[in-house]
């Protein structure tokens, strides 16, 4: 076990694949930082700093530094994955799918099932997303349900230091393409990393909290957010279930369902804004199948349907909170007895 | 030169107006007040002060995320700027777009912006509607050299010489995008040779020279608007501080900046200039000097103590609501 950052994780995971194979290739803007400067290369690895020592050690043919050419950086990925090498591209913010969603909606997604099955595309996209930095309406959003809703892409949002070493080794050695949402605000957060060859399997939610009155699901920035929620909550004797789903697809729906089948009551905690989200994809999902279960309605704790607003004030308004999260799941606890009443 | 003394003295006080925003901006920021990623524009003054200054009211512009020296230029008031820098309730966007999302469309000013390569096509836009509604506005889009690589900012190039539409493609060189150089990033090193492939005609120039850019802007202008065709510039400049406010600039080489402050200072060479022609002397520019600093001691002093905006705000102009 090593005490090490999620930015660390990270690192530390694509040193390891890179020199486990000799396939896996990195490529994106200043990921080597520096070229062409007096005091480059590798002036910073990558403005998240996750990419660092990387040219260093595996050079300048498979750690690809390149210009601002989203829409280029992964379409160049896609033909990599195509022809035999392990792309690990990065998106420096999640706001510029926007640029290259062509290539990840019509080409990545698609290659294995239209060309037959003949064929398969080792993408990973390591993307940053999230507010909570007042990076503003077109570097702050989490547009990972978005992503879900596409077939033939996974989704995975690690939400702890440990999670990201064990998702990353398991995208990267994937036969299929990954998105790899990585919270900006959760690289600094420090945990417990297991040494060696580590993976965690896709599709498998993480009890990060256990209870029997309530169910909270949730991923990313907001599995904090929960963890913080529940233990208000317990001190009042309340105890939660919370499942931190570590991929939004492929989506552990035993996991929600065992829960809510227990505890009766759901929240869901969504950094994005609630239309077609994936608050409400999993609502469906429950309501469809454990509706006999259910003992309130299910509460959804998501962003606004807004932008993301830049004064420090608005974005604390926009994003969901700790205390927020805590009054849903007081909410469904009453519904009974508020009927009843 | 043929510049008269009020549009001298105008030039410098806009030049130098963005020059201290920033410069205060650069040390407002580690007081902890400014929240978010700022970019600043200092060492770039002469170019958009250059472009601007041969622009009307009427005209449009649209920006980048290094925004700021682009509005002052277009006569975005410097106070409700400052105020969006703080995330203040009355802001020129309200607080809810910060630094690189500066607007005053009412000023033909459409936007800073935080896609880099967003612009150029938008740029494209605002020509067609010049262009039909025959009113002789010409378009101007600011791209840096790392914009100048993205394939919207070929599309809309191409799109501009098919379309026949008077819009002018501004590059502003810096040499850097983030930390990568632009010997490294563009390909051939040559921005306006790529303009030029796509067919239109091409102007190159000192963008830290206040009379060099003023004097080509003065042709381009012309020319977009008689023709009503598309043209690019290619403006050779420089950054003073680093990419965003916190960048340790580890790219830089030893003295590079004290070396380009000392030798590329659109200010400096403005004054220089001025000065030996007997056009203006030193106590009329520090007299302007005075002013400008006032004004953003001001505009800072009123935004530190303006009301944020209310959490209700969050859910204004969204005009769809759930
Ligand atoms: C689509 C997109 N990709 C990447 C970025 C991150 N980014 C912001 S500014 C910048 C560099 C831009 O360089 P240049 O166009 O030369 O402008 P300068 O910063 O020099 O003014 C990058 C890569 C972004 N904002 N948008
Ligand atoms: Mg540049």
């Amino acid at each position: 076990m090593a005490n090490l950052t999620m930015r660390e994780a990270v690192n530390l995971t694509l040193h390891q694949e890179m020199a486990r194979d000799s396939n896996v290739i990195v490529l994106g803007e200043d990921v080597v930082g520096g070229m062409g400067t007096a005091g480059g290369p590798e002036a910073i690895g990558g403005i998240w700093k996750a990419t660092i020592g990387l040219y260093d050690k595996f050079g300048a043919g498979r750690v690809l530094d390149t210009p601002i050419s989203e829409a280029a950086i992964i379409g160049a990925a896609a033909g990599a994955a195509l022809t035999g090498k392990r792309p690990v591209a990065e998106l420096m913010f999640a706001d510029f799918i926007g640029v290259c969603l062509d290539q990840i909606w019509n080409q990545i997604a698609k290659f294995r099932y239209m060309f037959g099955g003949r064929t398969r595309c080792p993408v990973v996209i390591r993307i940053t997303y999230g507010a909570g930095v007042n990076a503003a309406a077109q570097h702050s959003q989490a547009p990972y349900a978005l992503m879900t809703a596409i077939p033939g892409i996974k989704v995975v949002m690690p939400a702890t230091p440990a999670d990201a070493k064990g998702l990353l080794t398991t995208a990267i050695r994937d036969d299929d393409p990954v998105l790899f949402f990585e919270h900006k605000a959760l690289y600094a957060i420090k945990g417990e990393v297991p040494d060696g060859d580590y993976m965690i399997p896709f599709g498998h939610a993480k009890l990060v909290r256990e209870g029997k009155d309530a169910t909270i699901v949730t991923c990313g920035q907001m599995v904090g957010f929960a963890e913080r929620a529940a233990d208000a909550l317990a001190r009042d004797g309340i105890a939660c279930d919370v499942l931190d789903l570590r991929t939004t697809s492929p989506l552990d729906e035993e996991a929600i369902l065992d829960s809510v089948e227990m505890t009766g009551r759901l929240v869901i905690v969504d950094e994005s804004p609630p239309r077609c989200s994936l608050a409400s994809d999993i609502s469906g999902i429950v309501g469809n199948q454990a509706f006999a279960a259910l003992k309130a309605p299910i509460e959804m704790v998501t962003a606004p349907h807004s932008p993301v607003p830049f004064a420090r004030e608005l974005e604390k308004a926009y994003l969901p909170s700790p205390a927020g999260i805590e009054a849903a799941v007081r909410k469904t606890l009453g519904y009974r007895s508020e009927r009843r009443g | 030169m043929q510049l008269s003394r009020e549009q001298l003295i105008r030039a410098y006080r806009q030049m130098k107006t963005i020059r201290e925003f920033e410069e205060r901006l650069h040390t407002e920021i580690q007081t902890g007040q400014i929240a978010g990623f700022t970019h600043l524009y200092a060492g770039q003054e002469a170019v958009a002060v250059g472009v601007c200054e041969n622009l009307t009211n009427e005209d449009y512009i649209i920006s980048t995320h290094r925004g700021h020296g682009h509005c002052i230029a277009k006569g975005c008031d410097v106070r409700a700027m400052m105020k969006e820098l703080f995330g203040r309730r009355d802001g020129l966007c309200k607080g809810k777009g910060g630094s690189m999302h500066i607007a005053d469309v009412s000023k033909g000013m459409l936007g800073a912006n935080g896609i880099v390569g967003a612009g150029a096509p938008i740029a494209v836009g605002a020509a067609i509607s010049a262009k039909l509604d025959g009113n002789g506005r010409v378009s101007v889009t600011f791209s840096g050299d790392g914009a100048c690589n993205q394939g919207t900012t070929f599309e809309a190039m191409n799109m501009a010489v098919v379309l026949k539409v008077p819009v002018i493609f501004v590059f502003e060189n810096n040499h850097y995008s983030e930390h990568t150089g632009h010997k490294y990033a563009v390909g051939s090193g040559d921005i306006a040779a790529r303009a030029e492939a796509f067919g239109m005609r091409v102007w190159r120039g000192n963008g830290s020279d206040f009379f060099d850019t003023d004097q080509i802007m003065r042709e381009v202008v012309e020319y977009c608007r008689t023709t009503g065709l598309p043209a690019a510039v290619e403006l050779d400049t420089e950054r003073f501080f680093g990419h965003f406010e916190g960048d340790p600039q580890r790219y830089r080489g030893a003295g590079e900046v004290n070396r380009l402050r000392q030798e590329r200072d659109c200010l400096t060479a403005f004054r220089a200039a001025v000065v030996s022609a007997n056009l203006l002397d030193d106590a009329q520019l520090d007299g302007i000097d005075v002013e400008v600093l006032k004004l953003i001691d001001d505009a800072v002093a009123d935004a530190r103590v303006a009301p944020p905006p209310e959490a209700s705000q969050v859910l204004e102009d969204v005009y769809i609501s759930y």
